[in-house]
């Protein structure tokens, strides 16, 4: 029997495989964009088995809007992304490094 | 919805509207041309919403309490509405000769305000989240709009992963809140944490909560975005980022951790307090070796959010209230410090190293002396009003019980004293060099600089009643 721990424990390895393709990820910078992607989803299968299990609905509302905000993010993501490619040429993250820090 | 709830988020709504029409504006008529227009229109909406917000009275609820709107939330919409609209006119001219003033940034920017007003109003995760996005997306988009600059895409490409990172911490924390308390809202939430125990699912999301918004006010360790955004973005947006946002984040920390949380002040009092610490010494310490004045400022924030930070640690209403004096009086002296940084220029180039300001006080007394009193006041020395703004944290750090806090702050504060009085020595001592040049400064930063240094003198007196508008809304919050 599946129950609320198996979904927990999905979400959160989605999340910390997410957080680590944003840090230990040296390529390129659409694959941050993905990770990002990954972490929201993981907190869309912890906020949806919440909902399930508690007979509540407003864990899916608070999906809806998570997944519209995920789009718009996407969408603003790569405007700057493209933005930074047509000044540098690149999209490494190795070069990403104009200023130190 | 009914028309009562509509009535509540009037301000908010009529903003809104407001940008959408002044995009269509900017579309349809000659583009760029009409924005020192929408500019100052955008700042004039700011300041009338302010004004009308400020004679509102009352707590009122709408959407079934997931929107607060009372005394707490109209002083943080008054402070941010007011700063926005100060950063936006101090930067017009800055923006306009060097061809950056496009219609879209007074847009971008009164979209941002209309999601900062939306945070300190929040009364549930779900408004919270959508405040924070709304705000942070467009100031994404801010961060990057000078496109020709490989800095400022670099700039908004930080900004935007470590935020979209942050945000995403938020929200995992905004999930094991809901799951755990079986209620996204802050008065549900409350509830279940007075109930009993708090569950250790409950403990996470309040973690992964704070985490996020860490990140917002640029907290140690979250502050790692800062330097560079700062540095990189066009000087006018540095500056709005390091007024409203930061005050509309500090106000969301304090809704939450009093709105949602307030039962359990233990549990998140020392969460503030490490972040306060940290943020206090790091600022303090890192900016000793910058030579960048806009670098400079990105860890003077941080060492002021830490300031800040500490009156929400002590966790009561004279905390709640020292936080919100803090930040008033943070913004008015941002605002005059970055007037004077937008004005620092050398043969017609902008210039950011703090160099470059040897021997100023020869060419432009003045100045040099109002930029001397906004310095000490950043430091905290006692005549000014920031030493005022540190006081009243320091004295609800140690009411609460949290001594060795307020000694910390005390010491950092002795810490980052020295980069300030570097900036002095470098205007009044030292060798004479080919300094900035000199009357540069547009008479609206003219204006704003003066202003906010003889605020910084004058206000000693009462503060201008912020005390007493402060101490009103921390009532409203902390019951």
């Amino acid at each position: 029997m599946i129950g609320l721990t198996h979904y927990l424990t999905v979400a959160a390895a989605l999340f910390v495989i997410g957080i680590f393709g944003i840090f230990l990820n040296r390529k390129n910078v659409i694959v941050i964009l993905m990770s990002i992607e990954l972490m929201l989803l993981a907190v869309n299968i912890n906020l949806v088995a919440f909902s399930t299990f508690l007979h509540d609905l407003v864990g899916q509302v608070f999906t809806m809007f998570v997944l519209t905000v995920a789009a718009a993010e996407a969408a603003i993501g790569l405007a700057i992304l493209v933005g930074f490619f047509r000044s540098r040429g690149t999209i490494d993250v190795e070069d990403v490094n104009v200023m130190k820090g | 919805m009914n028309p009562g709830d509509f009535s509540t988020v009037l301000p908010e709504a009529l903003l809104a509207l407001y940008a959408m029409a002044a995009l269509m504006f900017g579309v349809y008529t000659g583009k760029d041309r009409s924005a020192p227009l929408i500019l100052w229109a955008t700042a004039v909406v700011f300041v009338g919403l302010a004004l009308w917000i400020g004679t509102m009275s009352g707590s009122r609820t709408a959407f079934g309490g997931m929107y607060i709107d009372d005394a707490f939330a109209r002083f943080a919409k008054g402070t941010v509405l007011l700063s926005a609209a100060a950063v936006l006119v101090i930067g017009q001219d800055y923006m306009s000769r060097r061809g950056l003033l496009r219609f879209e940034y007074p847009v971008l920017v009164a979209l941002a305000v209309v999601g900062m007003m939306v945070m300190v109003s929040a009364g549930d995760l779900m408004s919270l989240y959508m405040g924070l996005e709304l705000q942070s997306l467009a100031l994404y988009v801010v961060a990057s709009l000078r496109r020709d600059s490989a800095k400022s895409a670099e700039a908004g490409l930080k900004y935007f992963v470590l935020g979209a990172l942050s945000s995403g911490l938020l929200l995992y924390g905004a999930s094991l809140t809901y799951g755990f308390a079986g209620t996204t809202l802050f008065s549900g939430i409350v509830t279940t944490v007075k109930a009993g125990e708090m569950p250790v699912g409950l403990l996470f999301g309040l973690v992964f909560l704070l985490s996020g918004l860490a990140f917002k006010v640029s907290a140690v360790p979250f502050h790692m975005w800062t330097p560079d955004v700062y540095e990189g973005s066009p000087t006018p947006v540095t500056a709005f980022f390091a007024t409203a946002p930061k005050v509309a984040a500090m106000a969301l920390i304090a809704r939450l951790a009093e709105g949602a949380f307030g039962t359990a002040p233990g549990d998140w009092g020392q969460i503030l307090a490490l972040l306060s610490v940290a943020s206090m010494f790091v600022g303090a310490v890192a900016a000793i070796g910058q030579t960048d004045i806009k670098r400079l400022m990105a860890y003077s924030s941080i060492s002021h959010m830490g300031f800040a930070l500490m009156g929400l640690a002590a966790g009561t209403a004279g905390g709640v209230q020292a936080m919100l004096i803090y930040m008033v009086i943070y913004v008015t002296m941002n605002v005059g410090t970055f007037a004077f940084i937008l004005s620092m220029e050398k043969g017609g180039q902008p210039v950011t190293d703090i160099a470059s300001l040897r021997m100023y006080s020869r060419r432009e007394p003045l100045k040099a002396l109002a930029l001397l009193v906004l310095m000490f006041s950043l430091a905290g020395v006692p005549p000014m009003v920031g030493f005022f703004g540190k006081f009243y944290v320091l004295m609800a750090a140690v009411n609460a019980g949290m001594s060795w806090l307020a000694i910390l702050g005390v010491i950092a504060s002795v810490i980052g004293a020295f980069y300030y009085l570097r900036i002095v020595y470098f205007m009044y001592f030292g060798e004479d060099r080919e300094g900035i040049d000199a009357g540069t400064l547009r008479p609206v930063g003219w204006i704003a600089l003066m202003g906010s240094a003889a605020v910084m003198v004058v206000g000693i007196v009462n503060l201008f009643g912020v005390e007493a508008l402060a101490q009103a809304a921390a009532g409203a919050l902390v019951h």
